[in-house]
Parts: structure tokens; sequence; C-alpha cells
């Protein structure tokens, strides 16, 4: 048994290209995204339709262009030009000033204004005009304030847990889920195929091993250098990202260890399905990855999708793990509150490994 | 065909990997109509040489010609004329014996009446007829080795390049894929055959063997034992490789 | 030509022979369309509130009760001990915190000014801020009646009405950008997959050497192999926009025949990269990883469920090489926006250039002797 396991440990550190998939990717990936991604508004190109040309929608203007939510493109001359504008893509946004904007704002105390927005995009459309709205609001306010001082009710913003609002807060716990997910579904599931592609299974199974210790000795190393490439992770988005640490490490690492073990049983599930190492890839990438990013949490709130999906995500292992590394880094929470998710984890991992078994053995019989 | 024309001309043939040398000005010829033996140690060189023939590789120096053309300039043409038969198995296990044989009938611009013929003709000659359903990878062995063989073929090319071909196979098949090969001689084919079985040795009208890069000797069969003065190819082969 | 259409017919022998291939190339494709497109949504609606109410009085009662009104807030509980509330958001049963100070009704009459303290769980950044607007919007609005009604002062306070229009989508139904942005992710996954793990095999299995000593040309090749895959991922296409347009009403202003044609390029392209990848790696396993890589970052870049401009710059210059990025743009533009030939011809230039490029240097690669 051990000697086996010395084998298959020899075998994947031989093999350059696969601690490159194992280390290489991860990294880059987390790196990458952990930059790139921001859901939150900013450099939005705005268009500008001002048919009053006066002091206030100046002022307007400039307020919504210096809040670092939008950039401005271009100043519009009738609202024929609206439709081409956003035809070219660029634009997601025109605020179209009316006539006389300033004389009815004080004149009468009302003025109007449109806001038209691209809503090809219905998420960034809604939070575009959120912004917006809360730009003039402010304006309003502010306007007002300037010559007396009304009933004032101040509500006081306190931003839990992320009080700088960084999107890396939510990207980095959800890109850990999916590159550990991926990397160890692929790997075993791969690895497994394709002794039984190239005959060496057959080999095995003749040997006095016994089956469980054949897979046993095939998932060890990767359990092993998954979890290595975890707490690779881990410490680049401390030190790289900056995300809290405020839980228990220990909690942290054996969650972590069982997703992973979790991440392998799937994959050993998907070997025991698939034939041909093509179909063995297709179906932990193709089939898993876009699930994975969708139905986890990991961009879209999983809270906002229509019910019979929120059931469904509860089938998917990664939207339990993405709880437990956002409650224990982020919120600090201890054993307490992450052992219902855990313990769902754990059903799974054994569902997958009875599941694999039972498989295993039909096929031999 | 002209009976007398060289089907390979091999002259000064040097192939290198780096400083490693491979192939040491190898000069040979092979007639039409000959079964030429390429004999040597696993390492010496064989399947270098053969895939420089069949325009795999590319020669580091020296003057090649298959079938007439030129290995630098006509290697299309050279392509058209050849068979080749590879060490590792060549057909596609995913599909049937018709399938493989309309694919590669296909790729040799057969027409659609030529492929149909050959397909019964070798269901027939091989009495497949019990696998014609079934995919390649469920043929024995030995019935997979002869068809890779008239697949090989299938376009009649004037020369085949055989990498050991019997590897594997049982003493009785490996007799049966001779008979083939001498039958296709008979019909005028040059057949250049890789082999490290020395009782297939002495079915080649020719063999040379290959120690370390360099051709060591080049004789018929008979001829080789005389001058060695031992009573088999094997013994030869033993005397040459132990230097 | 005939050699093609031999080596088509065989490659299509081959990917069909598993039987795992056909619901793997046809079924999941568009289960994951039908199923996926409900998820991608930024809408925040229902937000699980708590309100620690220390004051207990009319006004504080009128203030719980337009949260209370409100069509994005359930009202979870009313607590005067904060404590429980804090747990409760500790457990991620709450996602909002109001917290009504004692004397905030004596305050605000008699100092005519109080705080109220809105805490937001912002894991979730661009959420929280949207939540946090919510609720600042609410407590703005009571603050106004409150004026009017309880201090009786006449209106002179201006306002600026403003009167949102949202077009091409005024439903803002997310699924019409979320159905061709998920088709075009599903097509680009699978052609590249299944081009990038193509060669590779020939190569791991050694039929390769048997292919190149045929007098097959390398042109003749390439399309061989090219052809089966984009005959699938085109019929893929075709599939998904008949959803699109039956099951999920995505209004398709724009010219079908252009979308068709423009799709056929971006798929050579996407074919292209696959084949490239197939003839850099020496086995199916590093192909794949490879091409999870790229489509990764292509999928996370393209801008579909982030928005690009809120990239750094260097990352928003990535996708020039993106070409997800170009085909959603162009997608998005013509079937939701009804834009014409004229208004994306740049895209279209940057797809065919691209694919002949990378056709090019899949060519280029493939050689048949070393």
């Amino acid at each position: 048994m051990r000697i086996f396991i010395i084998k298959e440990f020899l075998q994947i550190f031989r093999d350059k290209r696969t601690m490159v998939i194992l280390f290489g990717i991860p990294i880059v990936q987390i790196l990458l995204f952990g930059f790139a991604l921001k859901n939150d508004i900013k450099n939005v190109q705005i268009s500008i339709l001002d048919q009053s040309k006066d002091l206030y929608t100046q002022e307007l203007t400039n307020k919504l262009v210096s809040s670092g939510y939008f950039i401005l493109n271009s100043n519009l001359q009738n609202t024929d030009e609206i439709e081409g504008i956003f035809k070219k893509g660029k634009v997601r946004e025109v605020i179209v000033f009316e006539p006389q904007f300033g004389e009815n704002l004080i004149k009468d105390g009302r003025a109007n204004v449109q806001i038209i927005t691209d809503a090809s995009d219905p998420n960034t459309a809604n939070m575009v005009y959120s912004y917006t709205q809360a730009i003039i609001s402010d304006y309003v306010q502010e306007i007002n304030t300037r010559n007396e001082k009304p009933v004032m009710i101040i509500p006081q913003s306190q931003m839990r847990y992320n009080p700088e609002l960084e999107s890396v807060f939510m990207f980095v716990p959800g890109l850990i889920t999916i590159v550990l997910m991926l990397v160890s579904a692929m790997m075993t599931s791969i690895s497994i195929t394709r002794e039984k592609e190239l005959g060496t299974m057959e080999v095995l199974l003749v040997s006095p091993v016994k089956p469980w210790q054949i897979i046993l000795g095939k998932v060890l190393p990767y359990v092993f250098l998954s979890f290595i490439s975890a707490i690779l992770i881990l410490l680049m988005s401390y030190f790289v990202f900056h995300m809290p640490f405020s839980g228990s490490l220990v909690l942290l690492l054996s969650s972590s260890l069982l997703f992973i073990i979790l991440a392998l049983a799937l994959g050993l599930f998907i070997s025991t399905v698939s034939k041909t190492q093509q179909v063995a890839m297709l179906l932990s990438m193709f089939a898993l990855l876009l699930p994975t990013i969708l139905l986890s949490g990991f961009i879209f709130p999983i809270k906002n999708m229509p019910l019979a999906l929120q059931y469904f995500s509860h089938l998917m292992p990664p939207k339990w793990f993405v709880i437990v590394i956002k409650n224990i880094m982020i919120k600090g929470n201890g054993i307490e509150l992450v052992w219902k998710e855990l313990l769902i984890l754990l059903g799974m991992t054994m569902f997958f490994i009875v599941l694999s078994i039972k498989k295993f053995k039909i096929r031999l019989e | 065909m002209e009976n007398n024309k060289k089907q390979v001309v091999v002259k000064d043939l040097v192939k290198k990997f780096g400083s490693f040398v491979a192939n040491d000005h190898l000069t040979f010829e092979v007639n039409s109509g000959e079964i030429f033996g390429f004999l040597g140690a696993n390492g010496a060189g064989k399947t270098t040489a053969i895939k420089i023939l069949c325009g795999l590789s590319a020669p580091t120096s020296g003057e090649v010609k298959v079938a007439g053309f030129d290995i630098y300039k006509q290697r299309e043409q050279i392509k058209k004329s050849i068979g080749y038969m590879s060490q590792k198995f060549s057909l596609y296990d995913d599909l049937t014996i018709a399938e493989n044989i309309r694919f590669y009938g296909g790729i040799y611009g057969l027409n659609r009446q030529q492929i149909k013929l050959k397909t019964s003709d070798y269901m027939d000659s091989l009495s497949l007829h019990e696998y014609a359903s079934s995919r390649v990878e469920e043929l024995p062995l030995g019935i997979k080795q002869k068809l890779s063989f008239m697949v090989a073929i299938l376009h009649e090319p004037p020369i085949v390049f055989l990498d050991e071909p019997t590897g594997g196979v049982d003493p009785l098949t490996r007799r049966q894929f001779w008979e083939m090969i001498y039958q296709e001689a008979q019909n005028g084919k040059t057949i250049f055959v890789t082999t490290h079985y020395m009782d297939e040795a002495e079915y080649c009208h020719r063999v040379s063997i290959m120690v370390d890069g360099k051709i060591e000797a080049l004789d018929t069969p008979a001829g080789l034992k005389e001058k060695f003065g031992v009573d088999s190819v094997e013994k030869v082969f033993i005397k040459l490789a132990r230097g | 030509m005939k050699t093609i259409l031999y080596f088509i017919q065989k490659e299509f022998l081959q990917i069909f022979r598993d039987k795992m291939m056909l619901p793997i190339i046809f079924a999941i494709p568009i289960i994951q369309l039908l199923v996926l497109s409900y998820t991608a949504t930024y809408e925040i609606k229902k937000i699980d509130l708590g309100i620690v109410d220390l004051d207990r009085s009319v006004t504080s009662a009128n203030l719980i009760s337009k949260f209370e009104a409100s069509p994005f807030y359930i009202l979870k509980l009313v607590e005067p001990n904060y404590q429980v509330l804090d747990e409760m958001m500790q457990e991620g049963e709450l996602e909002q915190i109001i917290y009504i100070p004692q004397h905030f009704e004596q305050d605000l009459l008699i100092e005519n000014n109080t705080t109220v303290q809105v805490i937001t769980d912002a894991i979730n950044g661009s959420a929280a801020s949207l939540m946090s607007a919510y609720s600042v919007q609410i407590l703005g609005g009571f603050n106004k009646e409150f004026l009017i009604e309880e201090m009786m002062i006449p209106l002179g306070y201006r306002q600026i009405n403003n009167e949102v229009a949202y077009w091409y989508n005024p439903e803002l139904d997310y699924k019409t950008f979320m159905v061709p942005g998920i088709l075009v992710l599903l097509v680009t996954i699978i052609g590249l997959f299944l081009s990038a793990m193509n060669i590779v095999k020939e190569k791991e299995i050694g039929t390769i050497e048997q292919l190149n000593v045929t007098p097959i040309k390398k042109y003749q090749f390439i399309i061989g192999k090219l052809m089966p895959f984009w005959i699938i991922a085109m019929f893929d296409l075709g599939l998904g926009l008949i959803i699109a347009k039956f099951v999920f009403a995505v209004p398709m202003l724009g010219s079908i025949p252009l979308v068709i044609g423009v799709a056929g390029i971006y798929l050579i392209l996407v074919l292209g990269i696959g084949l490239f990848i197939s003839t850099l790696s020496d086995t199916q396993q590093q192909s794949m990883f490879i091409s999870w890589f790229f489509v990764m970052i292509f999928i996370l870049l393209s801008g579909l469920f982030t928005p690009v401009e809120n990239m750094p710059l260097w990352a928003q210059k990535l996708n020039i090489l993106n070409p997800i990025a170009y085909f959603i743009e162009f997608m998005r533009l013509v079937l939701l926006k009804g834009s014409s030939f004229m208004d994306v011809w740049r895209n279209i230039v940057s797809i065919s250039i691209y694919a002949v490029v990378m056709l090019g240097l899949a060519t280029l690669r493939y050689r048949k002797h070393s």
C-alpha cells in the first residue's frame, strides 16, 4: 500500500507539467481575477443632452463627472442622437435636462431630468441608475441646505465586514472554491481514466491490491498537492489582497481539506462513469464550469435567483464552501456557525465515495 | 514498372539529434520487387531511417530517393507512392473495419467503387465477415496486424515500409503475415521491413544489419552466413552486435 | 475536396461513437442554457432587515412601517436588543440593521437633528452599496413627509424629478441579456474543448503518423478537422437561438443572417485556437488544461458577468485578445439593440482578422514531418 502511494507521488512529481497545472494555474488565475474583477460601478461612460445650459445643469453635470463613477463621453445636441450613441455600444447612460431646467427649479421648485439607460445589460443599467439617482438627491439636499437648516434625519451608514467595499471580499472566496473544485475534480478523473485507456488499470486490478486501496493510492497524492495549492492561494489572499483572517486558521484549513476531498471524490465518480479521457474531461470541465461559476454565489447572490434555482443551488458543493470561507475568514465565525455547512459537505463527500465504490465494484464483476 | 529499377537509393544519409548520431552515413539501395530486411538492435536507428524514407522526418544530410523521387523536393509525390505500417497501431480503434478502409481509401483518392471492391475483397481474403460490425478494438491482435498491412497497401503503392509489423503476434499469424508479404512481393511490390525476429530475416531477399547507426553488413541471408561462417542470420547478428 | 469529405465523415463517426458524447454535445448545453440564464441577476430585492427601536415612539413606529411597506425589504423582526440582531447578521440571517436611537422623536422635534444608523453586511460590496442607497432613500422620503406633515413646513423645498427610461429592455429582464451571452459561452467552450483535444488525441494513439505518410494536404487536414466541430457548434448555436427566441422571448431586433454569418466566422476563430492548442500539446490532459486556463480568463474578463469598464486598464487591454468579448458585444448590439452592419463592422473585422491569424498559426504549427 505504501509502495503504491509512493509510486503515485513519484509519477506526479516527475511530471513537471502537472505541477505547473496544480500550482501555476491557480496562482495566475487568482492574481488575475483578484485584481481584474470588480462588480462596483466605476468609469461608466455617459452622455449629456443639456437643453438648458444653465448654472444648475452645469453644477449637476460636474457633480456626476467628478464622482468617480462616471466619465463624460460626449455632449449631445438633440434627442435623435441618443439612439445612435447607444448602438455604438460604449455609452451606458444619457442624461437629458429639460429646457429651462434652472428656471423651473428656482421658480416652481421642480425641475425634470430624464435618465435614459442602456438596459441591454440590465444589471449594470440598474446599478448605474441607482448611483445617478443618489448623486441627484445629494445635489438636491445640497441646494436645499444652502439657505436654511431644515429638520434632518442623518443616516449613518456602516459597512459591516468590508468597510472599503472591496470587490475581492466577494471574489476571492469564490475563486478559491472554483479553482480547487475544478482542478481537483479534473486531476483525479483524468488520471484514473487515463490508466483505464492505457490499460495499466487492469495490471493494477489483477495485483493483490484491493480496489479501495488503488483508489486511495490514486487520490491521496492529489489531496496532498491540492492542499498545498489551497494554502498558497490563502497566503496570497492574505498578503496580496489583504483579506482578513478573522476566524480560526485550523478550522479554515480543515474545511479546505474537507472540500478538496469532496472535489476529488466527485472526480472519482466522474471517472467511474466515463470510458475515455475525453469524456471525463468534458464532464468535469464543460458540465461543471459554468454551474460552478453561476450557482455558487461567486458572482451572483443566490438569494436573488428564482426559488427553484435556489433549491437547486443546494446541490452545488461550491455554494456551501463559499459560505464557509466567508464566514470563517471575513466574519470570524467559529465552528458553531459553520457546522451545518460542513456537515453538508461531509455528507456529499460520503455520497460520492460510496457511489464510486459501488460503480467500481459493478464494473469488476 | 521496370523490374531492374531501384525503388530506394540512399547515399551517405546522416541524421543527428543534437550531438547524437542516429544514422551515420547510411548507403544502400533497394531493388524493385525485393523484400529488404532492415535489422538492428533496439535503438540502432532503424525507425529513424524508416521515418526519413517515409518523409516523416528530415535528414541532416545525404541523398535519398524513394520511388524515383527526391526526399527533399518531392516529398508529396513520395507519399503517393508508398505505404507505411508503423510500430504503433495505425488503424482507428473506434471505427469498424469498413469505416477504416473507407477513410484511408478516401484519403488516397480511391473512388467509391474501388473502396467498395477493396472492402469486400479484404473481408473475403482475411475472412473478416464475423467482425463486419465490430470496432477494430474488438479484433484479435493478429487480425488487426494483417488488416493494418492491407490498409497500408490499399492504394497499390509500388513500395511498402513495414516497421516491426509482427511485434507481439503468435507464430502462426506471423507465418500467415509473411505469406501475405510474399504474395505482394510477387505482385511486384517492393517491401522494406524492419524486424528483430531473426527467423523472419531468413525470409528476406536481402538483409542489412545496423549497429549503432551504421550499416555493418548487407547481403543475402545465404551470403551473410557464408561470409561470417555461421549457420543462421541470428548468429551473424549476435556476432555483429557484440562487436 | 473529396478527400476532405472522407475526413469529415471519419471525424463525425468517431465523435459519436462514444455514447456519452451525444448528451455532452447537445443536452448539456441546452440544459445549462435553460437553467443558468436565470441565475445571473444583480437585482436586489427582499433584503432581510432587522430594526433596533430604542425609541418606541409614534415617529419611530412610522419609520418602521415605511420599511415594512417597501417592496425591497422583508422586515424580519423589531427588537430593542441590538445584540440579538448583531448575532443574526453574523449567522447570515440579516443583511441590514437599522438602529433607531433613544430620544429619536424628541431630538427630531426639539433639536431638529438626529441620526439613524444603517448597518449593512458588505461582503458583497456592490450589493451593499445598493442596499445602503435604498435605506437612505426611504429615510429621505420619511424626512420629507415628516417636514410637511408634522412640522407643517410648506414646501419651499426644491425637487428634481428624475424619470428613468430603460431602453432596449424596459422590464429590466436580465434573461434577455444573459441568454445570448451564456449561449456564446457554451458554444465557445464546447468548440474549444473538442477541437483542442482532437489532434493531440491522434498523437497519443499514434494514428497521426499514419496520416502524415498519406498525400493529404495540410489545408485538407485542417479543414477536415475543423468542419465537424464547426457544424456541431453552429447547430448548437442555432438551437440556442431558437430557445432564446421562443422560451426566453429575447428580442431579436437586428439581422439574423448577420448574426449567423458572423457566428460562423467567430467559430472558425474558436476552433482555430483549439487546433492551435492541440498542435502545441503532447497529451490530451495538457491541451485540456491549457484550454481551461484560457476559457476561464476569456469568460470572466468578457464583461458578461461584471462590466468591463470597472476593470483596471491592463485587464481591459487584455480583452483585445479575448474572442468572447468581441462576440458577446456583437451579439448584444445586434440582437438587443438592432445595430446594423455599420455599427458593428469593427467587431466583425476584428473577429475575422483574429480568425485568419489563429487558423494560420494552427496550420503553420501542424507539421507533417519533423
